[in-house]
């Protein structure tokens, strides 16, 4: 059971409360009909998925229902900051 | 190869057991291979299997990080069925099937395979008509299934609870009388034997660490061990597939998750059939020493740590309890995780890639152990001749370029 700190509500809380939104940072193409099948097919279905450092989306479902973003690790599962969505994250894999 | 048989049971008896010969060898790598597979676990040591047996390549290693079988297959709840809806995917589950019907006879090795049949629970008006289309859509596929009734499936699992009134009221199932379950090790084990006695070397506790390529092509894998040199790659490390994929500069549509199962304490024989839910996230079975063997659902985020959140086998633990009354007060002994790699459409990818000699065979998410057989036998074919086997074609990487995906959420087992 994850501990997830909700940056609206300003609290921890447990995972229950929370659902999964998958990679943050993904912008819907603004020009879906200039992309080639590819490019579309990447925006759709092909994920980082990294072993260590993921920046991800999380719903406080049963909460605030606001999304926020998480940089947590995928090996120890470790969230190490969350953020509110239009801001950019403090740790990058580069520093781990 | 010295074959097992109740004469050499009978043979070995009179030395106490103390000379039977190694089920395989440990070699020191050679310098290059026709053939290396990255992954050591029941797919990859099927695939080695059937390019040694049916295409004669047998320069083959398998490269694994830690032991043989020792992470998706160890970790599964060993459930093998063929009710998928598809055909592409139905026809590729059946082939593995017929292959787990004579597998035991074809390795010389006893993989326990038992048909006690699989029952899929149906709790509402939409899972029953989702039943009654893919038993149909399976009977036409000349696979065998029916619909039945609540009153027929107590009588198959009679310690279920069928009541009307219960929190997951039963209205019918898809019963699969051909499915069952099969010993998890011995498949690994047996298919390594098998490789083994054909000449593909083992080679485990070598973790791969990059893919060497010149001109767009594979001319080898680094390892922990040093460089070991292949004219081709076949990278099948299920939950490792993308990071394995990143080696070789390519991205997979995959995404790894934590999938959790757990056993309780042995007890005496009272349930000899599988009883799946996909709506309430529960599977069951009685393994042969007796624990009950239950499978939970998939953690939601994404994760390499081989464990995932107590609160998802809460939730499948209470559904068993709702279906089975009776094992309220059985102990759980043991729970684990292991980390699938799951795919948008629910199936797996078998698939050449951009890369000269790179083969992928990953995706298998929440369902992979019961293709062991058939996911080995088309890869191997498709690796030996450098192009999609007929079943595997429908399989390839490009079709999340195409859209033509192949939407099996139904029938797969776990939801993700």
């Amino acid at each position: 059971m994850l501990l997830i700190y909700c940056p609206h509500c300003l609290e921890h809380r447990e995972e229950e409360e929370f659902s999964y939104g998958g990679e943050a940072h993904i912008a819907r193409p603004l020009n879906p009909e200039a992309l080639s099948d590819e490019q579309w097919a990447d925006y759709l279905f092909f994920r980082k998925n990294p072993r260590g450092i993921h920046h991800e989306m999380w719903y406080h479902a049963i909460g605030c229902r606001r999304y926020f973003n998480a940089t947590r690790n995928t090996v120890t599962y470790e969230i190490l900051e969350t953020y509110k969505v239009g801001t950019q994250p403090q740790i990058t894999g580069a520093d781990v | 190869m010295k074959r097992y048989s109740g004469f050499s049971l009978l043979k070995n008896a009179l030395s106490y057991h103390e000379n039977w010969q190694k089920v395989w060898r440990n070699p020191t790598p050679k310098k290059d291979y026709d053939v290396i597979i990255v992954g050591g676990g029941g797919h990859g040591l099927a695939t080695a299997y059937y390019l040694a047996k049916v295409h004669g390549i047998t320069n083959v290693a398998v490269v694994e990080k830690g032991y043989l079988g020792g992470g998706n297959t160890a970790r599964n709840t060993t459930i093998i069925r063929s009710n998928y809806l598809w055909d592409e995917a139905a026809q590729l589950y059946e082939l593995s099937l017929k292959l787990w019907e004579g597998l035991s006879q074809e390795l010389n090795y006893n993989v326990m395979f038992s048909q006690r049949g699989v029952l899929n629970l149906g709790h509402n008006l939409q899972d029953m008509r989702d039943i009654e289309r893919r038993v149909n859509a399976n009977r036409l596929n000349g696979i065998d299934g029916e619909v039945v009734t609540p009153q027929r499936i107590k009588e198959i699992a009679p310690l279920i609870n069928i009541s009307p009134d219960s929190r997951y009221p039963i209205l019918g199932a898809s019963w699969q009388p051909r499915g069952g379950t099969a010993r998890h090790d011995a498949v690994a084990w047996g298919y390594a034997r098998g490789a083994d006695a054909l000449g593909v070397d083992m080679i485990q506790q070598t973790e791969v660490i990059g893919i060497r390529r010149k001109g767009g092509a594979v001319v080898g894998v680094e390892t922990t061990n040093g460089f070991i040199g292949a004219r081709k790659v076949a990278c099948v490390a299920a939950g490792s597939s993308g990071v394995v994929a990143a080696m070789a500069g390519l991205r997979l549509p995959v995404e790894s998750r934590p999938l959790q199962a757990l056993v309780s304490e042995p007890i005496k024989p009272c349930l000899d059939t599988v009883v799946m839910s996909n709506a309430v996230h529960g599977y069951i079975s009685q393994s042969d020493k007796g624990d009950l063997v239950i499978g939970a659902g998939v953690d939601s985020y994404n994760g390499y740590g081989q464990r995932g959140s107590l609160h998802v086998i809460e939730h499948t633990v209470q559904a068993i309890c709702e279906l089975f009354p009776a094992f309220s007060r059985v102990r759980m002994n043991r729970q684990w995780g292991g980390i699938v790699d799951t795919c948008p459409d629910a199936c797996p990818i078998i698939s050449k890639t951009s890369v000269e000699g790179l083969y992928f065979n990953c995706g298998w998410g929440t369902g992979g152990f019961k293709a062991t057989p058939g996911s080995g036998y088309v890869f191997a074919d498709t690796v030996a001749n450098d192009r999609p086997h007929p079943l595997a074609k429908a399989f390839n990487l490009d079709r999340f370029n195409t859209g033509a995906l192949i939407d099996e959420h139904g029938a797969a087992g776990v939801a993700h």
